[in-house]
């Protein structure tokens, strides 16, 4: 079905509208003009257009593109190297698979960008490995911007070389975290590395490396056409431009939506068509798996970093997952949790132990036969993960329990039973 | 040459040669940190996660022995935070592994309170005992806590063999040998270093576990006589555990400059002769 139209439309733009293997199409779109912008200005000018954005993080982290840019433009040691992180594996997430399948040519467009402008002439496009469409149209685009100088030993003529290998996961989650992903790339076995050193320093083969989500490299392309002032302009202050939301569970449109920053879970439910089947709404799971249930009195909160933190929120990936009034939402937690018990990697003791008995309590609890101190257990336990885990899949794995304990009723009694 | 730094630790300030990590400042300061799976022999790995500490500024605890000190940082080591936290890891290891030959594990336990029995009932770490597919040690990785010592110790760090590393991942994350192949038919060299490096006894010379089994082991009773190796000409210093007059054990000191603790089949596991005339002359690898 069509998508609802949305406010603005900056990194869809092109997603239904163009074929997606053709370069002549995307090229009839703006296409690789940010690219030749680039190359005029130079990347200095990139960079500060990219800090006048406000442009953070699309992943989950929220760290500042300009910032992150400038650093590994200025670290030391060669070669540097960037990578498109589309190892998009966040339950509920699947933005990066919509800008792949329906945009391809956009992510080629922004690598070659970031390549030029850190002083990096290899790229690596990391791709979920079940995500084969999107790797399909990838190499498509890959092929045939090489054909067209865009990328290769010489782009535009710049005398700069510059060229994109694609990497395809193995279906890990945690490979998804930068430095699980660099090992993943060394053929070494998927855990996460100790920060800092951070990859603008020590990156996958201990280089400098640029790593961005798609939809963070995606907006670079609109920042440079437009001017990072007017894309800063969009969205609110504490959050600039636009930012892609995947709603799903049971809402009536299901699919991704770009929306300004600032705005409220209330606004993505109606332009998604809202409750589907006319039910009522029970729970929202923000930021997916890694995310957390959101009260449902901070519908109309804006969804600002700054703003969210005070209520222990954040909005990570994007995720919105909307539930019914239909749903045990104990089992649900429950299968988050078992989500992560088996995709934690076992480094460290924390997440290896924490996920497990995470399990093991909302089992009982679900069973109806808890035990006095298992709520006491599942706070101490996911405070201990948030705090002493290696990654970020450790250090998340709990909220969405922890949220559960504030947002439901308690399980004790005969939840499940 | 880097400046050195200079960071405050519990309100006390304390300068360290660039490149020393928390933990060697930390220690400059007599600060007593429980670690499992740092060796200063090694590099740090930093998965026990026991050492952590709180980093002013930090959004989460930093694990001591490996993070580096810098300039300016302020470091908590005994907030409810940091105390909270690593009583849990330690509960977490407690209700999931035998940690009845941890010594070290089971005096951190007392000084933060553990009370394992809060989560019982839930998975633990079982596995067959090894014991049967060579005569010099024993492999009970039921009582493993993951600390990759013996990886390392096995791999780049020490002996560059290679024969095991972790496979699965999460709860199910174990040591291997590639396939669960039997360490005759693994790159093992029996040099026993991952048995030196081991902090829970899941791997133990073959001696001591056998007398174990019986009821014999006493370490009260042992005395340590130190000697040089006799097989070759590197001159590896051994220490020899002697019990009953009879040669239970050897190890090196870890301080030794030549083996720095480590050392091959010969000076680790051949003793037997010395006692003449065993029953176990005859037995092969």
């Amino acid at each position: 079905m069509a998508y609802p139209a949305t406010a603005s439309n900056l990194l869809l733009a092109r997603c239904g509208l163009v074929d997606p293997a053709s370069i002549d199409d995307y090229e009839a779109h703006d296409g690789f003009q940010a690219l030749r912008r680039a190359l005029e200005m130079g990347p200095e000018w990139v960079i500060e257009q990219l800090t006048l954005s406000g442009l953070v993080g699309r992943g989950g982290a929220a760290f500042p593109t300009g910032r992150k840019w400038q650093a590994v433009r200025a670290a030391q040691g060669e070669p540097r190297y960037v990578i498109l992180n589309a190892d998009e594996s966040e339950p509920g997430t699947f933005s990066n698979r919509k800008l792949l399948e329906e945009d391809p040519f956009s992510s080629v467009e922004a690598m070659a960008i970031a390549g030029l402008t850190v002083g990096s002439a290899l790229g690596y496009a990391y791709i979920r490995g079940e995500y084969t469409t999107a790797t399909r149209y990838l190499a498509t685009a890959i092929d045939a911007a090489r054909e067209r100088g865009y990328l290769g030993a010489d782009v535009l003529g710049s005398g700069r070389p510059f060229d994109i290998e694609i990497r395809r996961g193995g279906g890990a989650y945690i490979c998804g975290e930068e430095t699980s992903l660099f090992n993943s790339m060394e053929g070494l076995r998927g855990e996460p590395r100790s920060k800092p050193p951070f990859p603008v320093n020590v990156g996958v083969f201990r280089k400098p490396t640029l790593i961005n989500n798609v939809e963070t490299l995606v907006s670079v392309q609109p920042i440079l056409l437009k001017g990072g002032e007017a894309f800063a302009q969009l969205g609110v202050p504490g959050f600039t431009g636009t930012k892609l939301f995947c709603l799903s569970g049971h809402i009536a449109h299901p699919g991704v939506y770009e929306a300004p920053g600032g705005t409220t879970l209330r606004a993505l439910l109606e332009m998604a068509g809202g409750v589907a089947n006319g039910r009522d709404l029970q729970a929202v799971l923000m930021g997916g798996a890694a995310g957390m249930f959101v009260p449902l009195e901070h519908l109309d909160q804006p969804l600002i970093p700054s703003a969210l933190t005070p209520l222990g929120l954040t909005i990570g990936s994007g995720a919105v997952i909307i539930f019914d009034d239909t749903v045990d939402m104990w089992e649900v937690t429950r299968l988050i949790a078992e989500f992560f018990a088996e995709e934690s990697c076992g480094q460290c003791v924390p997440c290896r132990v924490g996920t497990k008995r995470q399990v093991e309590i909302l089992h009982r609890f679900t069973m109806g036969h808890g035990r006095p101190d298992d709520e006491q257990l599942l706070q101490e336990i996911g405070a201990a993960m948030g705090d002493a885990s290696i990654c970020g899949l450790g250090q998340t794995a709990a909220w969405a329990v922890l949220s559960a304990l504030k947002v439901f009723p308690s399980p004790s009694g005969d939840i499940g039973a | 040459m880097l400046e050195p730094v200079t960071l405050t630790v519990d309100g006390r300030q304390v300068t360290m040669p660039a490149g020393s990590t928390i933990l060697g400042a930390l220690n400059a300061l007599d600060i007593d940190t429980p670690t499992l799976c740092y060796d200063p022999g090694l590099t740090p790995v930093n998965v026990c996660r026991v050492c952590v500490v709180e980093l002013k500024g930090a959004r989460v605890l930093a694990p001591s022995c490996s993070r580096q000190a810098e300039d300016g940082m302020e470091i908590f080591t005994d907030t409810p935070r940091v105390r909270d936290a690593r009583r849990m890891v330690l509960e977490m290891l407690q209700s999931s592994v035998d940690t009845s030959t941890a010594p070290t594990l089971l005096q951190y336990a007392v000084r933060y309170g553990t009370q394992p029995d809060r989560l019982e009932g839930g998975a633990t770490v079982e596995q067959p005992v090894r014991a049967g597919d060579n005569l010099l040690y024993v492999r009970d990785y039921s009582k493993c806590i993951l600390c990759y010592k013996c990886v390392e110790a096995c791999g780049h760090d020490v002996q560059k063999t290679f024969a095991i590393s972790v496979a699965g991942r999460g709860f199910d994350a174990h040591i291997d040998t590639g396939f669960d192949v039997a360490l005759g038919d693994s790159p093992c060299v029996y040099c026993g270093n991952c048995v030196a490096v081991c902090p829970t006894g899941a791997l133990m010379g073959r001696t001591e576990f056998d007398m174990r089994q019986t009821g014999t082991w006493d370490e009260k009773a042992q005395t340590q006589v130190d000697t040089i190796c006799p097989y070759c000409g590197v001159g590896c210093q051994l220490r020899l555990h002697v019990q009953d007059n009879r040669i239970v054990k050897v190890s090196s000191p870890r301080e030794h400059p030549v083996t720095r603790g480590f050392l091959c089949v010969k000076g680790r596991f051949g003793y037997e002769f010395i006692h003449g005339g065993s029953e176990r002359k005859h037995r092969r690898l």
